[in-house]
């Protein structure tokens, strides 16, 4: 199963991406973000980072690239994509999740190991989890407020897109908690929390973060 | 505007007056200048000399002192030692490791976030200069007391600059240091280290050689930042209605030095260069003049080929501009269009700008003119060196006199409990997460240990599992008291913390940061600092692999603290066999190792409780470190110990807050003799274990020379001393936890965390 992470200027969880893939069975393909060449795999991960510096608006930039507009159309004919951190942002900014991520209310950078419930267990990115279930897996963003209008958010509720709530403690000020929301069909996830650095006893806080990359081979396969 | 100085002018107007002076530089250098050249130097080369001869960039009043480092027994570790970069470690397994600690102190004062900010880029670039990856970062940070005002001003602008440039390049911040005093109101200390890895074939030296070879400039334009004293010759170029002089604090941008790590990755991989430098301080004159130095000595650069983001620079601004963000190249002629092809593809402008010469004349034009022709060791690695008179401060008799074995002591349990509570939440002994939330620990998926640890402990091979550990230490006042042995105290708890995660202690660094060179006594305190290094890393068997000397560190006459801090560098063969420090597991047995006396001066408790500096340090025992260390190497291998801590600044009190907090295990303790000895004391060699076999533990301590007392075992929710007191930890942790968010800002939004002790979080 071939997995593809996008590396554009500023990207710098690519290489914690590309493990993660690899530790859930995976084959990681690394894609460039000037080539329009999506080298046929089988779903996406946008890493974290601050692609460009984040010295327009986080994510605005890359979202623009070559690469993005065949994420997009890829995306649209169910093609699971996965944005982490910077990656949500590129996904908000491109135009695939609803939503906008900004400075912490706090304003400053925060780096925590946060608990959040999974709040839909039938997506293509968290299969492998029971809604419901409390995962702790580590936040670290300054522009990671998730924003959308009252009405967006209202629908994005009844239409069950939340995908992760943060629970004892908002890191950032999010709007109803939201960390994570998909795509109408359930293929496209973007969340601010990092499951790529919970994936080692020796290295993460858990390895709860493990379950998106196994969840999306078995997403994958069925597609 | 007036003409540019070229050399031909130079020669013709011998009696030009010229304004060294306010470049910093004295009658006597300027006049062995004019003798070097056998005429006055042009504007652009005074320029050049007076900033690569100031103290920050030629090392003239430390050199004489740092070549003791130079002198002490070869060692079969290090790959390149003192005089480049960084120095390079070999780590085992044909991986070499170069780190290096440096300050900037001064910027981080006049603007907080982009003096420390820039701190972290130029050592990151010091790092990838040398051919290595940086793999982390860690900052030891000096600041006057915690409320006073300026502290407000400053110290969460560091925080977020050495955070901002950190988690934006990609660097996982794995430790350091936070500690006040008055003595750094009106100049902070920013220190800055970063750790490299490479494979040891893959070791870049700066040096330009290969006639023919071009000279690239590339990374970020260059423009009016960071000129410093140079502007005197800017502001003298123009009209008294001009602009006024240029901003002298550089300004950082994180995102094209991450671009520049990875294209000179890719050019280090496809053998590219033959040489490279970084661009720090003193710029393109340091970097041409060094590169040329250390080569063959012949280097000719066009000025005009260098992009500007300003383009009313004149040519000796050009030459001394701080832009960050840039490096320079050597490359054979056949493989420039491929460095430039890398460039390309990671947007990162690159430049010819020059070629390596016959001869050993450093020359540079502009606009066809020769404004600059200088053998370059002159410049670069020739410049003054001073034996600057010593005196024995006069105030040090009756400070060491003043011990504090004639402070009041705490006789109850209460007043105990009152005096830890004190210690373990002033601003040094406090919880710094309200730092270190700010850091990305996690970037990259290699960091195993990280702040609140006693070391970072990293992963260097996946498959292998083969990580280097690394601590800084930086205890002023000990140092204040005795800099000979405040130094070498500094290097045993560098020691002991690397030890204590497990790790092999392999080589040293330093940034030695004290007052002003030109007073006799920081002069003497700078050279007792030294040679203490020196006898310790001698008598640990540990090369000094560089460092870093920052100077002038001074309000008015009032010099700061003497303020060595010492960098160790470790190996774990394996990283899955890492001791944490805190406590994790009710049941288990706690055990001291070392041996306690009641040593006070000096200490966190008589600093926080009575505000008292006096007495002589705690007494240093080497050999009994290298014995700890030994024995805490063996207890990890063999997996006898659960956890290890050490104990420093605040005694055990300190080490038993920071272990039982970690996880929220607390437990019931019998300490042996005087409890105020036990608790306050900052006897060195002694770190606090737990296990489940004391008896494994105590029979392999024997083995090691090191005397174990039983301390009691862990469990509930307190810590209980027998007959003393009962201290829960709600209690302790809402103490210790207060102070920084309380003296530097609560977030606004409501914000819990992970329920201590149900998650792992090494």
């Amino acid at each position: 199963m071939r997995i593809g992470v996008i590396t554009f200027p500023g990207s710098l969880d690519d290489v914690d991406a590309a493990r993660a893939v690899r530790l859930a069975g995976g084959e990681p393909v690394a894609l460039w973000h000037a080539d329009h060449d999506l080298k046929d795999v089988d779903a996406v991960v946008l890493p974290g980072g601050f692609s460009y510096g984040d010295y327009l608006r986080a994510g605005a930039i890359a979202a623009r690239s070559p690469l993005m507009r065949d994420v997009v159309t890829a995306a649209r004919h169910g093609l699971p994509v996965l944005g982490i951190c910077n990656g949500f942002q590129v996904l908000c900014e491109a135009g695939l999740l609803p939503g906008a991520l900004t400075r912490n209310s706090h304003l400053h950078f925060r780096n925590r190991d946060q608990v959040l419930r999974v709040e839909r267990a039938d997506t293509a990115w968290t299969a492998d989890y029971g809604t419901g279930q409390r995962i702790v897996i580590p936040v670290k963003n300054g522009e990671g407020r998730y924003v959308a209008a009252d009405d967006d958010l209202d629908r994005l509720e009844g239409e069950n897109r939340v995908v992760f709530r943060y629970v004892d403690g908002n890191p950032n000020g999010s709007s109803r908690d939201i960390a994570g929301v998909a795509s109408e069909n359930g293929r496209v996830v973007g969340l601010m929390p990092h499951p790529e650095h919970a994936v080692e006893d020796l290295t993460g806080p858990s390895t709860d973060g493990l379950g998106f990359f196994t969840s999306v081979l078995k997403a994958a396969v069925n597609a | 505007m007036s003409q540019v100085d070229t050399v031909e002018i130079a020669a013709k107007t011998p009696d030009e007056e010229q304004p060294w002076a306010e470049l910093g530089l004295k009658a006597d250098e300027y006049a062995r200048i004019t003798d070097i050249l056998g005429r006055r130097p042009t504007t652009a080369e005074l320029a050049m000399y007076s900033v690569m001869w100031s103290e920050h960039c030629s090392y003239k009043s430390s050199k004489a002192h740092l070549r003791q480092f130079g002198g002490l027994p070869p060692s079969d570790v290090l790959l390149v030692g003192i005089g480049e970069n960084a120095g390079v470690v070999d780590v085992g397994d044909g991986y070499a490791v170069t780190f290096k600690v440096e300050s900037h102190n001064h910027p981080s004062y006049v603007e907080p976030y982009q003096g420390a900010a820039t701190g972290v880029g130029g050592i990151v670039r010091d790092i990838l200069t040398m051919g290595a990856r940086p793999i982390a970062v860690m900052d030891s940070l000096r600041f006057g007391r915690a409320d006073a005002p300026d502290t407000a001003r400053v110290l969460p602008g560091v925080i977020a600059g050495v955070g901002g440039y950190g988690n934006c390049l990609g660097l996982p911040n794995i430790g350091g240091e936070l500690l006040f005093d008055d003595c750094y109101a009106g100049n902070p200390l920013v220190n800055a280290l970063c750790v490299g890895v490479m494979r040891h074939e893959d070791v870049r030296l700066a040096k330009a050689e290969g006639v023919g070879n071009k000279v690239i400039l590339f990374g970020a334009r260059t423009g009016g930042d960071g000129i410093g004293g140079v502007s005197v010759l800017a502001s003298e170029t123009f009209d008294e209605h001009g602009p006024a002089k240029r901003p002298s604090v550089q300004v950082g941008d994180p995102f094209t030095e991450k671009l520049l790590i990875e294209a000179c990755l890719e050019i280090f991989a496809a053998d590219l260069v033959t040489g490279i430098q970084d661009l720090g301080g003193a710029g393109l004159s340091c970097a041409t003049s060094e590169l040329a130095s250390a080569g063959t000595g012949g280097m000719h650069v066009d000025l005009d080929a260098v992009p500007l983001r300003d383009s009313t620079l004149t040519p000796a601004e050009i030459l001394m501009s701080e832009s960050q963000e840039r490096m320079c190249a050597i490359v054979e002629p056949a493989k420039v269009e491929e460095f430039l092809a890398v460039c390309r593809r990671w947007d990162v402008l690159a430049t010819v700008i020059g070629e390596v010469t016959d001869g050993d004349r450093l020359t540079v034009d502009w606009h066809g003119e020769r404004i600059v022709d200088v053998p370059p060791r002159t410049v670069a690695h020739e410049g003054p060196v001073y034996e600057r008179p010593m005196t024995r401060p006069a105030d040090l008799d009756a400070l060491q006199a003043d011990d504090a074995a004639r402070l009041p002591r705490p006789a109850t349990g209460a007043e105990l409990q009152a005096h830890w509570l004190a210690v373990v939440s002033s601003p040094d002994g406090a919880d710094k997460t309200w730092v270190t939330e700010q850091y990305d620990r996690y970037v990259r998926g290699n960091t195993v240990l990280a702040q609140p640890e006693d070391a970072g402990v990293v992963r260097i091979d996946e498959d292998s599992h083969r990580g280097i550990a690394l601590s800084l230490d930086g205890n002023a006042r000990f140092a204040r008291l005795d800099p000979y042995l405040g130094a070498q105290l500094n290097l045993a708890e560098a020691y002991r913390n690397v030890a204590v995660s497990g790790a092999e202690p392999l080589a040293v660094t330093n940034c030695l940061n004290f007052g002003s060179p030109e007073e006799p006594g920081v002069m003497w305190q700078f050279a007792e600092a030294v040679r203490g290094l020196a006898d310790g890393c001698r008598e640990l068997g540990l090369p000094v692999t560089g460092g870093n000397v920052s100077l002038y560190n001074q309000t008015g006459d009032i010099p700061i603290n003497p303020t060595p801090v010492i960098g160790v560098l470790g190996v774990h063969e394996d990283v899955r066999r890492r001791i944490s420090s805190g406590w994790r597991t009710p049941g288990e047995t706690v055990l001291l190792l070392g041996r306690t006396k009641p040593e006070f001066s000096g200490s966190a408790w008589a600093n926080v409780v009575h505000g008292h500096l006096g007495g002589r340090p705690p007494a240093l025992d080497l050999a009994a470190e290298r014995a700890l260390a030994t024995l805490l190497a063996a207890l990890g291998k063999e997996g006898l110990v659960s956890s290890a801590h050490d104990l420093a600044d605040g005694g055990l009190a300190q080490t038993l807050t920071e272990a039982a907090l970690r996880h929220g295990v607390g437990a019931r303790l019998r300490l042996p003799g005087d409890p105020f000895t036990a608790l306050f004391s900052e006897s060195t060699a002694r770190v606090v274990v737990t296990t489940a076999d004391p008896g494994g533990v105590k029979t392999t301590a024997r083995w090691a020379g090191v005397p174990v007392t039983e301390l009691g075992t862990t469990g509930g929710d307190a810590l209980v001393l027998d007959g003393v007191l009962d201290l829960s930890l709600a209690e302790l942790r809402a103490a210790w936890t207060a102070t920084l968010p309380a003296l530097f800002g609560s977030p606004e939004v409501a914000v819990g965390s992970v329920p201590a002790g149900t998650v792992p979080t090494s």
